[in-house]
């Protein structure tokens, strides 16, 4: 018990890791796509443990409202939405490719390894991120990112809300254009 | 002690997954969401500085990534719904031709 009290960071973490990573395993080899998104919204969950870990709340609550309430409901739409056995193509991987690609993968995960371990991180300084300040007075976390989001970082802010918005115009003339290409002549041609 | 260190190999090891789901996979939904994998490892690697270094600019940035993320899904499964209706099928090996 007492072991439990001292190293809980380091149980939660290892937890919170193994099973990030295995929801990650779980994408890449689930045959069926719904397996997979499933399990990509466990490791969604996990990520999200893993920032209050590290004092940041805020995002914490961001990435399961975001991520897992949103994103993922979008991924299970578009799945349920089509048959899923026309997502279900009858080869699971790129058969030629996949050795390759694996081995190219793990190769770059060592090359970073690698570099990661030859270099030093610097020191720390500071004050904990836990403890940000604005005219002296401490904030919590989700006022202390409001500060500098709607102060320093506005024209960033707004600029990704117009990204947004041009994302959403796209994703719906992408709809719409093959709508009218069955309709149109674009069908006939085939 | 967990340190930065700690978070930055198991976004490595998160970001490997998915570089190897965008490569390997056939089915295109599946490649996406190997990109989202990616995504959150590149937010992992920022909080664990952010707290680091005590200075919230990471966790910002975290936010602008999630949005373009959120973006991303959007066209990403719009493209998904526009392949279906053109080819009737998901497979990234169908989608072969530049025109439509």
């Amino acid at each position: 018990m007492a072991f439990l009290v001292a190293h809980f960071t380091q149980i939660v973490f290892y937890v919170l890791a193994l099973l990030a990573v295995l929801g990650g395993i779980g994408v890449v080899t689930f045959k069926n796509p719904v397996h997979s998104a499933l399990s990509l919204l466990g490791t969604f969950l996990m990520v999200a443990g893993l920032f209050v870990l590290r004092h940041a709340e805020f995002l914490a609550a961001v990435q399961v409202l975001v991520y897992a309430g949103g994103i993922m409901v979008l991924f299970l739409f578009v799945i349920m939405l089509v048959n899923v056995k026309k997502l279900q193509p009858e080869a699971v991987f790129l058969s030629a490719q996949a050795p390759m690609a694996v081995l190219a993968g793990v190769l770059v995960g060592a090359l970073v390894a690698f570099g990661l371990l030859a270099g030093k991180l610097a020191a720390a300084g500071g004050v904990p991120a836990a403890l940000q300040t604005v005219d002296g007075k401490v904030l919590g976390n989700t006022e202390a990112v409001g500060w500098l989001l709607y102060r320093q970082y506005l024209v960033p802010f707004e600029v990704v809300s117009v990204v947004l918005l041009v994302a959403m115009v796209g994703a719906i003339v992408f709809g719409l254009k093959s709508a009218s290409l069955d309709r149109g002549e674009g069908r006939a041609e085939r | 002690m967990i340190g930065a260190m700690h978070y930055v190999f198991l976004s490595l090891i998160l970001f490997v997954l998915g570089l190897i789901g965008v490569m390997v996979r056939k089915n295109f939904i599946t490649v996406l969401m190997s990109l989202e994998l990616i995504f959150n490892a590149a937010n992992l690697n920022l909080i664990a500085f952010s707290d680091r270094f005590s200075s919230l600019s990471g966790q910002i940035l975290a936010i602008f990534i999630i949005t373009i993320a959120a973006a991303e899904a959007a066209i990403g499964l719009g493209l998904i719904i526009a392949l279906l209706r053109l080819k009737d099928t998901a497979s990234l090996d169908d989608a072969n031709e530049m025109r439509g």
